[in-house]
């Protein structure tokens, strides 16, 4: 809801906008010339043009102890997406900065094998030369025949665009843990299974062994050994020895954590022991090893059906036997899982990165607003990825409580490693530092600094940030140290809230050293991630507005005590004027800079003078403390501030403002992103996280949307009746055509609760007053038969509840309605032409109205008088004043407001679980007849 | 409306039309009613609403079931399954047993000739009687004796523990249909044609005293008696099927006055003779009656009559008040009277007085200055057919409530709380003054803020 339209140049509807919209071409004088430096297809917002794949992707790479580093396979699996790009060649680099093969296996001294439970490891990659940068996460899988018995692989995100691997990279971290963990889990399993196997060949081989060694010892009465029967005898020593280091190695891997499993999102192990609890009993067989303990778990054991083999005394040359397959390591189940997480990460990540982060930003602003977003917002969606919030420690906020606690821990890194795996990370990897003065880099990258890399970079040790290289190739920005975390996250809480951006500036900046070789691993943990200060060299502008770009975690303000108004006077309040007349995200911030909108610096920092988008919004962070309990508005109203006082302000600030069209800023805005998207280069629609059907109808609705508000010109009454909570009735013989209307107007219909949206496509029955209790929104078919009358007749009777679109004879019957709210909800002359810029303009408005009604709602004296002998009356005026004159409503639109009121007053007092009963509200007010 | 739908071609020969019901507009100003909660619970026609408490009522009606409603929010409290087959009569009996403490019970009769009586507060079912050789159609507490009546084809006094105190001989076959409470321990039975007055004479000392004797019998009536209700002390009033209506006096059962052409159009120099022909007994029966002190209202036909027992009069009428019978009305302190009917839809109307002829009436409120030209016209031109009579009232129609789908059986009048209406239709709809919900809804809210702590400051 909150994300502004059009910032984000990015996708490219495929099904796109017919050619009622499809305009003939500019007169060749007219037309702007295009970007010169592009060739055929180039994309002027491409970031690196060197790379040689036109969109992201996944490799999956093995360090073969046979063949070296070898891609195995990519996602998606389509040749044209890596293109000319050199799979091999980028296997090998992302496998050469593999630091833990070394220190599993065997260790030196230890009697026998030794598993190591190793975490994986997670770097940055980065290749100037090809273009390509990466998130690589390193795994290693056991496989009883390689060396050492691991097998190192690595799975690694691939992108052009070094911010999005960047500043997604705790989200890819968290996404990729739970591919490997399932990639690991299967494998633990298939390598448990391989065990058994290779025991009960030891086994049989033993009994073998023993039968002929005793045969030659009765053959011979010699009283000396032949050498054969010492051959057989140190064989048979050989075999045993070889028994007990793979009963230990079983036990091993058995006694890995089990309870690590039930984070991980794939649970349906269930079946699976079930069925092997079905195989137990055949487990008894006594001739099965002995090396199944009792009460072990039978979690590992598989079919027993296996005939043991004689194993010979020399196995094969290593080089001659065939590695098995990924999907051979891990069991067939878990590879298919793992495959479908991939590609569940590939469709969440690709597109542009400022798509993600607005996507992000918004959805975890949306989720503060625990109070208001089920009103217009599909909640399920924002709640759909509760696992996340394990990984992501704190982003699931805005449903809890605060606690201290819970905080600091937000301030920490979020991705979960043992120690110690990092600090042996840190100590395999040759560390070179080198510090110069920031300045004296060149920019290379025309991007962003985000406010928290900043930040980071000022308060962190010198000597932990920095470039820390190699002698040769391999360049290691930082990696993640096990001490730093903790460290890191204490001096962060302690930090005065708004520091001086000199201070950090003046700092000590350090730099990469960019090598003649190409691979740079930038960073493995952004929590100290480590933008070079040489990004920033290149953006003054973004330096200058820093005092805007909040210090305290992540830009997010709402407290309204620390508006930039306040802190830096006059200057800002130009600037946020000027800003206002360029942007659409800030017009709709503007009237309520820090009260409304939550995201009012966040708009500044996204704007440059000329309109034009350069810096993509900034991830997301949790806010402060106080913004997180859902009443942000509200504490600062009941700790004795009278409403009047905060709302006089912004709105003697917005009276101006509001004037200049929303509309118009948006579509210059649509403009901008449209003529990116058509010639965006790499990845079409970024389907939003998990949920490409909801980006889709969004989409669809937003068109038909728009496509209404031009024909129907009394689509304000309607689109009125819908917010105001009257059914609206769309009646039509044709039922393609009113589910359209339904699915346009549906965009306007204000959620009862956390149910699913009160809209009915399609009903060919007479209506009955309890479904308008139950929606708000109903297409009903219109017949001749004697059916059809009583429909009609019910509709009659019914009609004071009801709104009635006939879309056969295109008239509408509903009352009045005189606001402006919906006129600037659905200007019928507007330029918006996509409709998912439409459906964001929609979202924004309804925002708007519904930040009114938290207000309205929260207001206590606007409800309950101050002292007890105050009248009725004079309430009753209290609200209507608030209304009018505070909140700035018309006539009808004081309906709507109070309707959304009332539904928060009904969400909010509704025990959780209990679904109260629906009730209709309804007004006696005369209806019109509109026609075309 | 609906023409405008069908699309114009068809005019539908609208009853609305011709038999000059009065309509009121959308826009109601002096309708409180703006919120409504549907109460889904039964499964065929719900005919009895009665009262428990101040926010309790109970339901019941073809489908045996009985439930018990909080009126406020519209939770369903208890539902109770025992009879068979429908109810036909239900009465509230609030007993207060040894402890003194006030207990909240219900009798309910059933066409399964049981009688059951409820516990309202544990749902239990306290005892249940079904020795009745005829089906029970009314039930009557007399809660001065503590015992209460059953009518059916006898009429039975039963105390609060179900022993059956005495019975009368057998009457009919058609039964007992109406029993009313007058002084002096009698009870008036409506049984067929005939009022039938009984006297108790109780003892206090043991249940074997207890003796019922049949009085008096008043053969006044030509047709069925429909309605018997009680005024007051003095007077009582009843109804019958062709439209008479007789008050009588509670003491010694003599006929005070009688009325029995009022639904005669001729009386009224009204020429309508579509409606005459098809006046069928229906048309004309008193199908419920109420009163206040001053006024009994009845419930004729489609028509809302008001006879003034000191004018002994009719002094208002409004004689299609709906589009089909009206089978329900009931008086409200404020004037106003709120009747349903068979058309499925709730009225409320005005008593009011009329001024001087020629001019409009003077507005009560400030919203009528504009917003009633419609109504007060039409009211006019009904009060002007009945000059004959000159009344000095008039009926003036402020809200229709519609919502049932079917025929509304009954409601009951919860005052602040709303109104609870019953109906073929299997519903009940609770209406309710959308203002005072809204400001109430404000209160929980403010309330579960302050439990929550939200409320305070949070830096």
């Amino acid at each position: 809801m909150i994300s502004a339209p059009d910032v984000v140049a990015f996708t490219r509807e495929e099904e796109l906008e017919d050619d009622l919209y499809r305009e003939p071409p500019l007169p060749e004088e007219y037309s702007v010339p295009l970007f010169p430096f592009a060739g055929n297809g180039a994309n002027p917002w491409a970031k690196v043009a060197g790379s040689k794949f036109t969109r992201d992707f996944i490799l999956i790479s093995e360090f073969s102890e046979q063949v070296g580093p070898q891609p195995l396979l990519t996602i998606p699996d389509d040749a044209k997406v890596s293109g000319t790009f050199d799979l091999n060649y980028f296997s090998l680099r992302i496998m050469s900065v593999d630091y833990q093969a070394s220190f599993v296996g065997h260790p030196p001294g230890s009697a026998y094998p030794k598993l190591n439970f190793v975490e994986d490891s997670k770097v940055v990659l980065g290749d100037s030369k090809e273009g390509a940068f990466a998130y690589v996460h390193h795994l290693t899988l056991y496989d009883l025949e390689a060396r050492g018995f691991v097998r190192p692989f690595c799975m690694a995100y691939i992108s052009a665009d070094e911010h999005k691997i960047m500043q997604q990279f705790q989200e890819l971290s968290a996404e990729f843990s739970k591919a490997s963990e399932c990639l690991k889990t299967g494998n633990r399993k298939a390598f448990a299974n391989e065990l058994e196997k290779k025991l009960k060949d030891l086994d049989y081989t033993r009994t073998v062994l023993h039968n002929e060694t005793e045969l030659q010892k009765k053959a011979n009465d010699k009283g000396y050994y032949t050498t054969q029967a010492i051959e057989k005898a140190n064989e048979l020593a050989s075999v045993e020895k070889s028994i007990i280091e793979h009963q230990d190695l079983l036990k091993q891997i058995r006694s890995y954590p089990y309870r690590k499993l039930k984070d991980s999102e794939f649970h349906p192990y269930e079946p699976e022991c079930a069925l092997d609890r079905a195989d137990m009993g055949s487990d008894q067989d006594p001739t099965a090893s002995d090396s199944a303990e009792p009460g072990e778990t039978h979690l590992y054991t598989h079919v027993p059906s296996y005939t043991p083999k004689l194993i010979k005394a020399k196995s094969a040359k290593c080089f001659d036997k065939k590695l098995k397959t990924l999907e051979e390591l891990c069991d067939v189940y878990f590879f298919t899982q793992t495959l479908d997480q991939l590609h569940h990460i590939e469709r969440t990540f690709r597109g542009d990165v400022c798509y993600l982060l607005t996507e992000q930003i918004s959805r975890a602003l949306l989720k503060q607003q625990s109070v208001t977003n089920f009103l217009f917002e599909d909640v399920s969606f924002l709640d759909e990825k509760p696992p996340e919030k394990q990984y992501r420690g704190c982003q699931g906020l805005g449903q809890d409580a605060i606690d201290e606690k819970c905080l600091e821990e937000s301030l920490a890194p979020k991705v979960v490693i043992s120690l110690g795996s990092y600090k042996s990370s840190v100590e395999c990897v040759p560390i070179k530092m080198e510090q110069e003065m920031e300045d004296s880099e060149e920019p290379k990258m025309s991007e962003s600094v985000t406010s928290e890399h900043q930040e980071n970079l000022d308060y962190l040790d010198t000597d932990i940030k920095g470039s820390i290289s190699s002698g040769e190739s391999i360049e290691v920005l930082g990696t993640e140290k096990s001490g730093s975390g903790l460290t890191k996250s204490e001096s962060q809480a302690s930090l005065p809230v708004i520091p001086s951006p000199q201070a950090g500036r003046s700092k000590v900046g350090s730099r990469r050293t960019v090598s003649e070789d190409s691979i740079e691993v930038l960073s493995t943990c952004p929590s100290e991630s480590l933008i070079p200060e040489d990004f920033k060299a290149s953006y003054p502008s973004a330096i200058n507005e820093e005092p805007y770009v909040d210090d305290d975690e992540g830009g997010l303000r709402f407290n309204p005590r620390m508006t930039p108004g306040v802190d830096d006077g006059q200057d800002d309040i130009s600037k946020q004027e000027s800003l206002v007349q360029v942007d659409a995200a800030c017009c709709i911030g503007k009237e309520s800079p820090n009260f409304l909108e939550p995201l009012p610096e966040l708009g500044q920092k996204v704007c440059e003078e000329d309109g034009v988008v350069r810096i993509p919004p900034q991830p997301y962070r949790p806010a402060e403390q106080g913004l997180r309990g859902g009443f942000p508005s509200h504490d600062g109203l009941s700790g004795g501030l009278l409403p009047y006082e905060l709302d006089s302000r912004y709105l003697t600030g917005s009276r101006e403002v509001s004037k200049s069209s929303l509309d118009e800023c948006s579509d210059s805005m649509s403009y901008i992103s449209s003529a990116a998207s058509t010639c965006s280069d790499r990845t079409p629609s970024p389907a939003h996280l998990a949920c490409s059907g909801g980006e889709r109808h969004r989409k669809r609705a937003g068109q038909n949307a728009l496509r209404f508000i031009r024909q129907y010109p009394f689509a304000h009454p309607a689109i009125y009746s819908l917010l105001s909570g009257r059914t609206l009735v769309v009646l039509g013989e044709d039922e393609a055509m009113v589910k359209k209307l339904v699915t346009a107007l549906s965009i306007f219909v204000p959620n009862c609760g956390l149910y699913a949206k009160p809209v009915k496509h399609w009903v060919t029955s007479p209506l009955h007053l309890v479904d308008f209790q139950k929606w708000k929104l109903i297409g009903l078919q219109r017949t001749v038969s004697p059916a059809g009358v009583n429909v009609l007749h019910a509709l009659s009777r019914y009609s004071r509840y009801l709104s009635i679109l006939d879309a056969d004879s295109k008239t509408l019957r509903c009352p009045l309605y005189k606001g402006t709210v919906v006129t600037r909800l659905a200007d019928h002359r507007t330029q918006i032409k996509r409709g998912s810029t439409y459906y964001m303009h929609v979202q924004s408005i309804l925002t708007q109205l519904c930040s009114k009604a938290f207000l309205f709602t929260f207001c206590h004296h606007l409800h309950l008088p101050i002292s007890e002998r105050e009248p009725e009356e004079s309430v009753v005026n209290r609200r209507i004043n608030f209304l009018k004159l505070q909140l700035g409503l018309a006539n009808e639109d004081i309906k709507i407001v109070q309707y959304l009121a009332e539904l928060l007053k009904l969400h909010y007092i509704q025990e959780p679980g209990q679904r109260g009963n629906p009730l209709l509200r309804f007004d006696y007010v005369p209806s019109f007849l509109y026609k075309i | 409306m609906l023409r405008w739908l069908i699309g114009g071609g068809r005019e539908p020969q609208g009853l609305a039309e011709k038999s000059s019901v009065q309509t009121i507009g959308e826009e109601q100003i002096q309708n409180p009613y703006t919120e409504l909660l549907v109460l889904k619970g039964h499964q065929d026609i719900v005919r009895f609403l009665v009262q428990i408490d101040d926010c309790r009522f109970a339901s019941a009606g073809d489908d045996g079931i009985i439930f018990l409603w909080n009126a406020q929010t519209g939770e369903k409290l208890l539902e109770l399954h025992g009879h068979t087959h429908k109810i036909t009569a239900m009465a509230p009996f609030s007993s207060s047993d040894v402890t003194e403490e006030k207990v909240d019970l219900i009798i309910t009769a059933s066409a399964d000739r049981t009688v059951i009586i409820w516990d309202c507060t544990s749902g239990r079912q306290i005892q249940k009687v079904s020795c009745f050789h005829s089906t029970v159609k009314c039930l009557t507490v007399l809660q001065r004796l503590n015992v209460w009546l059953s009518g059916g084809s006898d009429l039975c006094v039963w105390n609060q523990k179900l022993d059956l105190l005495c019975k009368t001989s057998h009457l009919t076959d058609a039964g007992i249909s109406a029993l009313v409470e007058l002084p002096k321990n009698c009870v008036a039975a409506a049984v067929g044609k005939e009022l039938i007055i009984f006297r108790l004479s109780a003892s206090y000392n043991g249940s074997e005293d207890w003796n019922v004797l049949e009085v008096k019998r008043l053969v006044d009536h030509q047709d069925n008696i429909s309605s018997l209700v009680s005024v007051n002390d003095l007077t009582f009033v009843t109804g019958s099927h062709v439209g008479e209506l007789i008050v009588w006096d509670a003491l010694d059962w003599t006929k005070q006055a009688s009325e029995c052409n009022f639904w005669d159009s001729s009386v009224h120099r009204d020429v309508q003779p579509e409606i005459k022909l098809s006046q069928t007994p229906n048309e004309t029966s008193v199908q419920h009656l109420t009163s206040d002190e001053e006024c009994v209202f009845a419930a004729v036909g489609k028509g809302i009559y008001v006879y003034n027992l000191q004018m002994k009069r009719v002094i208002a009428c409004q004689r299609t008040a709906h589009d089909s019978s009206v089978l329900h009305i009931e008086k409200l302190p404020n004037r106003q009277l709120i009747s349903c009917s068979e058309d499925g839809s709730v009225r409320i109307w005005e008593l009011r007085e009329k001024q001087q002829l020629p001019a409009e009436p003077v507005p009560t409120g400030f919203f009528n200055m504009w917003g009633f030209g419609r109504a007060n016209k039409q009211a006019n031109q009904a009060a002007k057919k009945m000059q004959e009579n000159t009344p000095t009232y008039f009926l003036e129609l402020v809200g229709d409530l519609i919502g049932h789908s079917s025929a509304v059986q009954m409601f009951l009048y919860f005052g602040e709380l709303g109104l609870a209406t019953c109906s073929a239709d299997h519903l009940i709809i609770l209406w309710k003054d959308g203002e005072r919900e809204s400001s109430l809804r404000s209160l929980t809210l403010f309330k579960k803020l302050a439990q929550n702590g939200d409320l305070q400051l949070r830096l």
